[in-house]
């Protein structure tokens, strides 16, 4: 067995014994906290120091209007920058993602027209050597996928029934297990890589020619971390010896994953009940104090929240703003029945209180009825005072996935460092409705030869009809096209991830996760409930299509009552699980890419909203252009029985069908959750 | 049995105790002057049967946990006594704590049939929010149009039967907010032996908007709700809170 002075006190099991099992470490070593939070200390002078200079510079990057530096350059990688600092002699946890803090890095590999244009609309000119090296000799994945896309694909993208599709910029959603790095330190990392390339021999088929340089550019990626951190004057070569080595050596792996890849959602794990070892074995030694715990937590998620990509003005419109989601997730239960939370779940959460409210990290609370009670009413107290905690249902997502998942992005959970997955945005299901009507032919988009309506599908039989709306026709037409949107869509994604992987391979992550790992392909569905609506209009009340002179069905005119989604009415609510199941099933016929697990999401937070501007009007009266709901919401003020009734309704949406996550967006003002007396 | 409805909460927290499943019939015999919900005046409503409206509300059965359940409330609900009176009836058959939300007018002490009809409601109604919208009974027809005698009888009546009231008394300013007559309806109170919770109400604006849309006149045009002192001073008044 393996010793190492960084695992001096704790627990040896499978995890020491030649292994990488960062979840037995945890098992074996870990203090479940049953208490309250009065243990907790507040900020120290250099915390509120250093949190100044960040609102500081945060409100002149505001006033620079968003960006207050951003290199045109130097190429972003792990060791393309020296040493950056808010200021040295105060940060305990210390890095950032170039020479200085806010200046945004230039992450060209996802596509240089799209590093061109962010820097462009923020006054940023491009080096034009940079340019002329990505143009000429070096492609990009935005390149290499418009190379193998069809006509079809790229009608579908046109016409945003497809849309949001990661083939411009980086798919993100891909979460390192950076715990390793503490634990046992990039030597030991790399040993194990080396093992398991040397298994990799025999016939050299296609697929094992790319595992093997996929295999190497790992190990050269943690190869630059180890280079990276000794820029910092850090050593991460060994296991981590203190709870601030560990904090530090797991952030390096993170900041590693951000110089690296400008992904869409950059997640940090499952961190809180792992760093909770190593702060208690100080503590016990007498090495640090709690202020000093909390300290490095506080100086640690200040990093999180200066995380900063360089984006298009579009890339904000579709996500409302330029969310990072640093998603940390604290809590939940351990499948022995013991709770996961530690006290530092709690230390990670007062941030809130020391650095005051903030949307990153987006820190979600893996939520089961059996936590303890006092972190319960800890975690409501700060939503309350904060609204900043995200919470999630541990019990649905432990039957899946065992109790060391974490999320990326919002809601999607994967195994830390088992599993990966394939972002692949979302196919507009109301518009899919809309082409089932009109045969395949846009209702917004002209073509621009013939002047005429766009045919983006093959050329289905529309409703010619002018009655109304006979439901069994509609559906019968509503599959055959979801069968084919289903199948195009699956198809662009793999062209999308074939040349992502080629062109712009998260080597540091993957090198953070378990050689054979599992692969999600991750579909999402954007216009659910519009959809649902839309039906249980045409099948209880009576919808007669409106046609422009094109004959192209445009409007709707809708006689008498129908149930809507959100109600808690099975009439209408079963339509939604319909569509969910139905897209669903045809999804999972296709071949996806490098085998991974088709699955699916309904969690278009924000971005429903520029959706709905591609869309036009419905059959459940929605107008031309307006929002539809965001995730698996109820469409807006047509949920009239109250929270629980649209809750349920959302709640019938079967999770083993949307495995990639369910949202739904709630707000609620505290007068409405009862009285104070 | 049909009962006439105009909507459902599912998610009620403030019309009684826990989460609340609660229904709101349609009609009601006042006119109070700051009513928020003057879409429930009228008859119409939607026809349910009790059974119907027994099974919407025990689909959120497990929200209830210890103390919630179900509320009627509207409009006026003992206008349809009747229809609350069968819907308890199985209510109480699954074990669900029942709650009436009334104004106390349809009681009427005179009228043997209106006796009989509440005694049968007692029986299967676990909680009262008994709304006193005044004390004196000339203000009383003022703000409402109708009398309050049969409210302070209907308050007596529970009371000489042991049952559990929340009196609940809406604050108007220039209205309600009297000293000298939250001090008499706090006398009036006090010779309650059931009262286990009196609720001051502000009033709110909220309601104006369907007055508009109803094309009513609203009648407390320019009247504001009441400051957060004064709504003080009638807790303390009402002993809802303890002197600061």
């Amino acid at each position: 067995m393996m010793q190492y002075k960084g695992w001096e006190g704790f627990v040896p099991g499978k995890w020491s014994n030649d292994e990488v099992d960062v979840r037995d470490f945890i098992q074996h070593n870990y203090t479940p906290y049953e208490g309250d939070a009065t243990f907790l200390a507040p900020a120290t002078d250099a915390t509120k120091k250093l949190w100044e200079i960040v609102c500081d510079l945060s409100k002149k990057e505001r006033e620079a209007g968003g960006v207050l530096n951003a290199d045109t350059k130097i190429i972003s990688t792990l060791t393309s920058h020296g040493a950056g600092y808010l200021d040295k002699d105060l940060e305990k946890i210390v890095g950032v993602q170039t020479d200085e803090p806010f200046k945004r890095s230039l992450q060209p590999f996802g596509g240089i027209r799209i590093s061109e244009s962010a820097l462009q609309i923020y006054g940023y000119e491009i080096d034009s050597e940079v340019k002329e090296i990505f143009t000429k000799y070096r492609k990009t994945h935005n390149e290499g996928v418009f190379d193998a896309y069809t006509p079809e694909m790229r009608a579908a993208r046109s016409a945003h029934i497809l849309t949001g599709l990661p083939d411009g910029y980086g798919r993100g959603r891909i979460i390192g297990d950076y715990r390793r790095v503490a634990l046992y330190g990039i030597d030991y990392l790399v040993q194990k890589k080396e093992e398991d390339k040397l298994l990799m021999s025999g016939e050299m088929t296609p697929d094992k020619v790319r595992d093997r340089e996929e295999v190497s550019e790992q190990i050269k990626a943690l190869k630059a971390l180890k280079a990276m951190a000794a820029s910092y004057g850090c050593d991460i070569s060994k296991p981590a010896t203190t709870a601030q080595e560990a904090i530090q050596a797991l952030y390096f792996g993170y900041l590693g994953a951000i110089k690296d890849q400008n992904g869409a959602a950059m997640s940090i794990g499952r961190n809180s009940t792992f760093l909770d070892i190593y702060i208690e074995r100080d503590l016990k030694n007498g090495v640090i104090t709690e202020e000093q715990a909390q300290e490095f937590i506080d100086h640690f998620v200040m990093k999180l929240r200066i995380v900063k990509f360089m984006r298009t003005k579009e890339y904000n419109e579709l996500f409302s703003g330029d969310p990072t989601w640093v998603t940390e997730s604290i809590g939940g239960m351990g499948v022995d029945g013991r709770t996961l939370v530690t006290k530092t779940a709690f230390r990670i959460l007062h941030t809130l209180d020391n650095l005051g409210p903030a949307p990153e990290p987006n820190l979600t609370v893996l939520w089961s009825k059996r936590l303890p009670v006092a972190f319960k009413r800890f975690c409501a107290d700060l939503s309350i005072r904060t609204s900043s905690i995200q919470y999630e249902s541990d019990e649905l997502m432990r039957a899946q996935m065992g109790d060391d998942y974490a999320i990326a992005c919002c809601v999607s959970c994967m195994k830390v460092g088992k599993d990966m997955q394939f972002f692949g945005a979302r196919a507009n299901l109301a518009k899919c409705l809309l082409y089932a009507i009109n045969g395949g032919k846009d209702e917004m988009m002209k073509d621009k030869k013939t002047g005429k309506p766009m045919q983006v599908s093959p050329e289905f039989v529309p409703i010619t009809s002018n009655d109304a709306l006979d439901f069994n026709e509609v559906t019968a037409k509503f599959e055959n096209m979801m069968k084919w949107l289903a199948e195009l869509y699956v198809n662009t994604l793999n062209v999308i991830h074939y040349m992502h992987d080629k062109y712009c391979y998260e080597a540091l992550e993957m090198a953070l996760h378990d050689t054979k790992v599992g692969r999600f392909f991750a579909t999402g569905i954007a216009g659910l409930s519009c959809a649902a609506d839309s039906l249980s209009a045409i099948k209880y009340a009576k919808v007669y299509p409106i046609r422009n002179e094109d004959g192209i069905v445009v409007d709707f005119r809708i006689e008498g009552e129908f149930p809507k989604y959100g109600n808690n009415d099975d009439r209408a609510d079963e339509l939604a699980v319909w569509l969910l199941k139905t897209f669903m099933r045809e999804v999972k016929k296709h071949y996806t890419y490098r085998g991974s697990i088709p699955t699916t999401s309904i969690l278009t937070i924000t971005s429903n909203v520029v959706y709905g501007k591609k869309t036009g009007n419905t059959p459940d009266g929605r107008k031309a252009g307006t929002p539809l709901a965001p995730g698996a919401n109820p469409m807006h003020g047509r949920d009239c029985n109250g929270a629980l009734a649209s809750l349920e309704s959302v709640a019938k949406l079967p999770y083993e069908y949307s495995r990639d996550g369910i949202s739904n967006t709630f707000s609620i003002t505290p007068g409405s959750l009862g009285k104070d007396d | 049995m049909t009962g006439r409805i105009h909507s459902f909460e599912s998610f009620g927290t403030v019309d009684g105790p826990g989460i609340r499943y609660v229904i709101f019939l349609q009609g009601c015999p006042l006119r109070c002057k700051y009513c928020h919900n003057p879409d429930t005046w009228k008859s119409g409503g939607k026809e349910y049967t009790a059974e119907e409206v027994c099974a919407l509300a025990l689909r959120y059965r497990k929200y209830f946990g210890e103390r919630g359940g179900v509320t009627v409330t509207g409009g006026e609900p003992l206008l349809q006594i009747d229809f609350v009176i069968e819907l308890f009836k199985l209510l109480k058959a699954q074990g669900v704590h029942t709650c009436v939300d009334t104004s106390g007018y349809m009681f009427n002490p005179d009228n043997l049939d209106s006796v009989r009809k509440h005694e049968e409601l007692v029986k299967v109604t676990d909680l009262f929010l008994l709304d006193v919208k005044h004390v004196d009974d000339e203000r009383h027809i003022e703000l409402t149009g109708k009398t309050n005698k049969n409210t302070l009888a209907f308050a007596k009546f529970l009371n000489e039967r042991n049952r559990p009231i929340w009196i609940r008394h809406v604050l108007v300013p220039e209205w309600t907010d009297d000293d000298k007559a939250l001090e008499r309806l706090k006398a009036f109170i006090d010779g309650l032996s059931c009262v286990e919770k009196v609720e001051v109400l502000p009033y709110h604006t909220m309601g104006a908007v369907k007055y508009e849309n109803l094309g009513y006149d609203y009648p407390l045009k320019g009247v504001e709700p009441p400051t957060k002192e004064r709504v003080q001073n009638a807790k303390q008044i009402l002993g809802v809170s303890k002197p600061l």
